[in-house]
């Protein structure tokens, strides 16, 4: 028994690591959302929250409900494929009550250069300028339609656009 | 862009592995490396070094503390960081090397200092005054029991933790190369070569550490210093840093050999951009340098003042060339592109919360600590000179 009692100081460095462990289980109890787990190695009340975002996008059906000019052009166009909200950003509380926002125009100058700006990272066929070079620092839209940006394939090109593309302003 | 030749994916660009990142290994290497010396009294039974038994633990405790810290500073909400213990992934390298860390940390190296110290804590706990009376009491944890046979005990049960703490040092310190190596998208990184190779620079970096607070602590207390033990010490210094140095060798050959699709760009890499780190830094100076004068030291009978300059001097590059091994690997491994076409640069900022100053204040506040800890448990035996770690 005096064995025992020399290793007496043993058992205290152990009680030192019961009692750091039962801390920090008290801790983990406390700050563990109690939802964790629950279906994965995630806090399953996330689901919900998530679901109770609200909806930012209405998707392009819903625009062309109303925008049907627009739309006609669109799909003839080159942008055929480029989704209404890729330019103009999020806009389902537009779509849901029209008159509680107007959406403002994008800067063309600024939008086209993300997509169409040159750069070897992109797959060859796809349409890209050098854009300083191409635009003489005019926005796209004052010779391209943005909804249909083949130059003369929609006769409601932008007014400016014939006359400064005449001009030889682009290449 | 700046800074920046050929092409680079937009996310490559900026390098978000700083050098706190670098100092990360380098901390842990150290306190690896220490441990393995102090297991070398305890375990090996190499009486020779006996002097830097204890000295070796508390450096090892120091930088243990302070490891965490550069990853707390990367953090851009560190205090998420406990989510790790708390809702540990079982596929998270991070999560369970959390685990190793905190076993190393407490069951390890506090426990074995400990034990040691158990002696001493109980006595100064009756001789001091004041303050510092309740914190040696505390430290005892309420135990005055130093008999014979109590004592005894401890030896025992100070061989098993060492003995155990062996392999949970190389765990602790593999796994920060296994990180690295387990990148598979790293070309540079992806090796399972890494944790070995960072666990061998390692030993070098922690016991050229502990040789070099060694000289220097008895310099400062103005007593001889005992030339059989860093003679000792350079020598398995010696050794390890040979095998280290071959195995990187056998790495870099590997390398060559295999020129895999990623060889032209990491070869075109190590000629310009890290050209100073890892040639001359980390190879000629750091490596090349220290191995011919340890190796004069080994085969040469030389005076033994010229013996501990040598010492001195390789225990010093050695440390800078570890150091330059992970920023080699950590900053190497951002510099180049996944597409192999292109290069960035890193610039190290001066006063952010990842720059140059908050990374020589990590290297600087373990050995705050470690004055402190020598302070509070003073590692030399009272007088006489020449004792065993085992023997108090
Ligand atoms: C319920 C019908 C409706 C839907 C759906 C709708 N809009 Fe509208 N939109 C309008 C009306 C009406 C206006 C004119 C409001 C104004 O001038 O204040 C308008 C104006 C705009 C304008 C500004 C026109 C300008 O001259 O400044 C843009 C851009 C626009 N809508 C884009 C969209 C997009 C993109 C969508 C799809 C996400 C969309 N709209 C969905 C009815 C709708
Ligand atoms: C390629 C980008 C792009 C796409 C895709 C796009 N738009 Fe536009 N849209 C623009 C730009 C740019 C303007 C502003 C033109 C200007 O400044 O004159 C604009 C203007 C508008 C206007 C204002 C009236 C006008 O004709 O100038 C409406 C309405 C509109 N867009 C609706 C839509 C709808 C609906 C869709 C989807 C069917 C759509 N847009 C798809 C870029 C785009
Ligand atoms: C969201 C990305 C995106 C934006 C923004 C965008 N485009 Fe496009 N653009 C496309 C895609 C996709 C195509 C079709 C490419 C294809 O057919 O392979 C295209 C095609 C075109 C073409 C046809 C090129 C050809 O010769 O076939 C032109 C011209 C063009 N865009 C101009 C513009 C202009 C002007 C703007 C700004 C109003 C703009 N784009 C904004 C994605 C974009
Ligand atoms: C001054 C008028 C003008 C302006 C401004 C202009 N473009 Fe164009 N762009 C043209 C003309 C004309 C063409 C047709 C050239 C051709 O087919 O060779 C063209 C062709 C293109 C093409 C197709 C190139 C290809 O390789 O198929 C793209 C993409 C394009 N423009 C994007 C832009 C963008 C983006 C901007 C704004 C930064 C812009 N353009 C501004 C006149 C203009």
């Amino acid at each position: 028994m005096s064995g025992l009692k020399d290793a007496g100081h043993l058992f205290r460095f152990l009680g030192l690591f019961v009692i750091a462990f039962l801390v920090f289980w008290l801790i983990r109890g406390y700050v563990v959302p109690k939802s964790f787990g629950e279906y994965g190695h995630y806090r399953g009340a996330a689901i919900t929250d998530i679901a109770n975002h609200p909806v930012k996008f209405a998707g392009h059906q819903a625009c062309e409900q109303c925008h049907t000019d627009i739309a006609d052009t669109k799909t003839k166009g080159a942008h055929a494929h480029v989704n209404c909200e890729a330019c103009h950003g999020a806009l389902a509380q537009h779509a849901n009550d029209p008159t509680s926002m107007t959406p403002v125009k994008p800067d063309s100058a600024v939008l086209c250069a993300r997509c169409h700006t040159a750069s070897a990272a992109k797959p060859k066929g796809f349409p890209q300028v050098d854009i300083a070079d191409h635009s003489n620092g005019l926005p796209c839209a004052t010779c391209h339609n943005p909804h249909s940006p083949v130059i003369g394939s929609d006769a409601k090109t932008t007014d400016a656009a014939s006359a400064t593309a005449a001009t030889g302003g682009a290449k | 862009m700046s800074g920046v030749e050929g092409y680079m994916y937009p996310n490559e660009v900026t390098l978000y592995w700083s050098v706190l990142i670098v100092l990360y290994p380098y901390i842990t290497g150290l306190v690896a490396g220490a441990f393995i010396l102090a297991s070398l009294v305890r375990v090996f039974r190499v009486q020779a070094v006996a002097p830097t038994y204890r000295l070796a633990l508390l450096t090892a405790l120091s930088f243990l503390l302070v490891a965490p810290l550069p990853l707390q500073f990367h953090l851009g909400h560190p205090e998420r960081s406990p989510e790790m213990y708390f809702t540990p992934h079982a596929t998270s390298a991070m999560a369970m090397f959390g685990y190793v860390y905190l076993w190393y940390l407490m069951a390890v190296l506090v426990f074995e200092i400990w034990l040691d110290y158990r002696r001493e804590i109980v006595l100064r706990s009756q001789q001091s005054k004041g303050l510092l009376r309740l914190v040696y009491k505390v430290m005892t944890l309420g135990s005055n029991n130093i008999s014979e046979r109590s004592l005894h005990i401890d030896e025992k049960v100070g061989w098993i933790v060492t003995l155990v703490g062996i392999p949970s040092a190389f765990l602790l310190h593999g796994y920060v190369g296994f990180i690295f190596g387990s990148i598979k998208a790293n070309p540079w990184w992806s090796s399972p070569l890494m944790p070995v190779v960072f666990i061998f620079s390692a030993m070098v970096s922690g016991i050229a550490g502990v040789m070099l607070l060694y000289m220097a602590l008895t310099k400062l207390r103005k007593q001889a210093i005992d030339i059989r033990c860093v003679d000792t010490i350079a020598m398995y210094m010696f050794y390890i840093f040979i095998i280290d140095f071959s195995l990187e060798m056998l790495d870099l050959v590997h390398r060559i050999y295999e020129a895999d699709e990623s060889f032209r760009s990491l070869n075109f890499m190590v000629h310009t951009k890290l050209y100073f780190s890892q040639i001359v830094l980390q190879i000629v100076v750091g490596t090349l340098v220290p191995l011919v004068l340890l190796f004069l030291t080994q085969v040469v009978k030389l005076a033994e003042i010229a013996r501990k300059r040598i010492y001195v001097l390789s225990g010093s590059l050695i440390l800078i060339s570890v150091f330059a091994m992970r920023w080699n690997v950590v900053i190497g491994g951002q510099l180049f592109s996944k597409s192999f076409l292109g290069y960035t640069t890193y610039k190290v900022d001066l006063v952010t919360k990842e720059g140059l100053l908050v990374a020589i204040g990590f290297i600087i506040l373990p050995l705050v600590f470690l004055w402190a800890l020598v302070k509070l448990l003073p590692p030399w035996p009272p007088q006489s000179k020449h004792q065993t770690a085992s023997g108090d």
